[in-house]
């Protein structure tokens, strides 16, 4: 459905329903040599870099459900605040350790996503619209009222970790979580482009383009649904995790709408349906935010609608999306 | 108790019917043109905006600023139905929510711009102040004013979609364009004459709302909630639906803050999420 208003991508890109072979073009090894670059020519832009790369892994975990399955989502941050919750409270009460710490956010938002995801499968667009809305906003409501646990709207602070890998100490300069985030965003996204590369991948591609008719051919239209749903819940609550143990600290924003119409944002922004495009997009968003909400948040608000508007009217894929058309048409008048 | 009780009640009907005089443009956009907008709640910001304006800068008093808020914010409706909207009615759920979610911002920004991030205040006339002795109850006078307004504004269009051409109209279009358009309606026309009433009515209820719901910028994100949850539990493009879906909602949400204010919003989520689950198309709507 993400592709229904203008040209589906298959005639962009022949190839786009046969099985990818895996390997890794050239201009993805350039570009994941990009955040280790940033990391030694931009020493003082380190703490804003974590958050892009934690941004990053919550926005594709959004584009497996959105972009891959086609399922709308407008609750994802439920999923990161699980996540960002269990952490830090891990830490608060003793268990400051990072690994099992972020493995445990994971497998506490993936339990909760695979709760939630017998409610909004089964809907049409609109009440799963309504669903994950609702659902994100009762757990808004719950970890407000729940102060005692939560800490409320204060945020719940003492976050404390120990060293990573039992060496590392996180510093203030933010280089071990730098290092972190990169390293867990460049491990989920391996498995997250062998995931959308395999089989199931491309029968999730399958259930976007055609919901009534994958049964026809045998795909378990529910069971996969359920699947890729708690695979997302569970990377966003990575991510969640991931803010929680570099900031050292959980607000309730973490739950709240902002942060999934943000993502939403960021998704459309870099082009939905593509693992790169969510990196590109959280990436775009998080740094024109930090230079124009400096200038006046209001602004930034009415121009980041704008883009909304314009993005939606008139460049449906996004950046990426642009990208592959021109570089489809430029090789097109190489031959 | 029971008089406790009644005061409730009443407080739930005029917050309810509040919700049903903006919701219901919202439900009737859904139910003819399939779009889900979300941005329905900038329109009655900007009733309320334009009420307080013309009180306080051009003089109006407060009844006759409520046909300027109706009559501004259905223009501003039907030419933002002309120029975006009606490119947007074939598009996909996910990109009418995200335009819809981009013109919220947009308006949430312009309103903090020209009227900064504070409540507004609004001057009610003489007579709606102070509470009004009915059978044994005080009830309050103005929240009296707002019931039997929204129940005249009602019986209305109930009348206007029963009994005129132009309701035939549009109930042809709801049921299936393609025939509607087949039979000589021009249902472009009917799209952009609803699109203004409904716009128009959340306007008026922005106004009237100012003293009961507020009025700042975050209106339309702090209360897209209720009025979605008012049309997708009603059922999109049932009048009828979407008022006994409201006065429901008002009620418990009252209710709810009065009994239980300790969990807060979470009584009218919960109850949301229950009902979307019961009822996915909703208390009156059709099934599919």
């Amino acid at each position: 459905m993400t592709v229904a208003a203008t040209a589906p991508p298959q005639t962009a890109n022949p190839g786009f329903h046969r099985l990818s072979d895996g390997r890794w073009h050239r201009i993805e090894i350039v570009f994941w040599l990009l955040p280790p670059a940033a990391f030694f020519l931009l020493p003082g832009y380190l703490v804003l870099g974590s958050q892009i790369l934690i941004v990053a892994l919550f926005a594709l975990s959004l584009d497996l459900i959105l972009g891959y399955a086609g399922i709308v989502s407008l609750g994802h941050a439920a999923f990161f605040g699980i996540g960002a919750y269990t952490a830090g409270l891990l830490a608060v009460h003793g268990w400051g350790e990072p690994l099992t710490g972020l493995l445990l956010a994971g497998a506490m938002a993936a339990v909760g996503g695979y709760l939630v995801s017998f409610l909004v499968v089964r809907g049409q667009e609109l009440s799963r619209l309504m669903v994950t809305l609702g659902i994100g906003l009762l757990l808004y409501e719950a970890a407000n009222e729940a102060a005692f646990i939560t800490g409320g709207v204060d945020g719940l602070s003492g976050v404390t970790m120990w060293r990573l890998l039992g060496v590392f100490p996180f510093d203030l300069g933010g280089k071990i979580a730098y290092v972190y985030s990169m390293a867990v965003l460049f491990l989920l996204f391996m498995l997250m482009r062998r995931l959308v590369n395999s089989p199931f991948g491309l029968s999730l591609r399958g259930l976007r383009e055609g919901s009534k008719r994958m049964p026809a051919i045998g795909a378990p239209v529910l069971s996969r649904q359920v699947r890729i749903f708690t695979i997302a819940a569970g990377v966003a609550g990575i991510a969640g995790g991931l803010l929680a143990q570099t900031t050292q600290f959980v607000g309730l924003e973490v739950l709240g709408f902002p942060r999934s119409a943000e993502l939403l944002i960021m998704l459309v922004l870099g082009g939905a349906g593509r693992l790169y495009g969510a990196l590109i997009g959280a990436a775009l968003f998080m740094v024109a935010q930090e230079y124009l909400s400096g200038l006046n948040p209001v602004y930034w608000q009415f121009w980041i609608g704008l883009l909304l508007v314009v993005v939606v009217l008139f460049a449906r894929d996004g950046v990426t999306g642009a990208a592959e058309a021109l570089y489809t048409r430029l090789r097109g008048k190489g031959k | 108790m029971l008089i406790n009780f009644a005061g409730i009640l009443f407080d739930g009907i005029a917050y309810g019917s509040l919700l049903f005089l903006i919701g219901v443009g919202l439900s009737v956009t859904m139910g003819l043109m399939n779009f889900i907008n979300l941005a329905h709640g900038a329109f009655a910001m900007l009733g309320g905006y334009v009420c307080v304006a013309a009180m306080t800068r051009l003089g109006f008093p407060f009844l006759a600023a409520l046909p300027v808020a109706f009559i501004v914010t259905a223009v501003a409706g039907v030419v933002l139905e002309r120029t975006l909207y009606q490119r947007l009615y074939q598009a996909s759920h996910l990109d009418q929510v995200l335009f819809s979610i981009g013109l919220t911002f947009m308006a949430m920004a312009a309103a903090t711009y020209y009227w900064g991030p504070g409540q507004q205040p609004v001057q009610l006339p003489g007579f709606l102040h102070g509470q009004v002795r009915v059978l044994g109850l005080d009830l309050g006078a103005y929240r009296l004013f707002l019931i039997a307004l929204v129940l005249v504004i009602t019986l209305a269009l109930v009348w206007l979609v029963a009994h005129t051409r132009f309701g035939a109209q549009v109930r042809a279009a709801v049921d299936n364009q393609q025939a509607a358009a087949g039979m000589g309606i021009h249902v472009n026309r009917i799209f952009a004459l609803t699109f203004a009433l409904g716009s128009g009515l959340a306007g008026l209820g922005g106004a009237l709302g100012i003293d009961v719901l507020g009025l700042d910028p975050t209106f339309p994100v702090k209360y897209m909630v209720y009025f979605l949850l008012v049309v997708s539990v009603g059922g999109a493009g049932s009048i009828k639906g979407t008022l006994v879906a409201a006065l429901i909602l008002g009620v418990f949400d009252v209710a709810g803050k009065y009994y239980v204010p300790e969990v807060g919003a979470f009584v009218i989520y919960a109850l949301m999420v229950l009902l979307l689950i019961l009822f996915p198309a909703g208390l009156y709507g059709r099934r599919v």
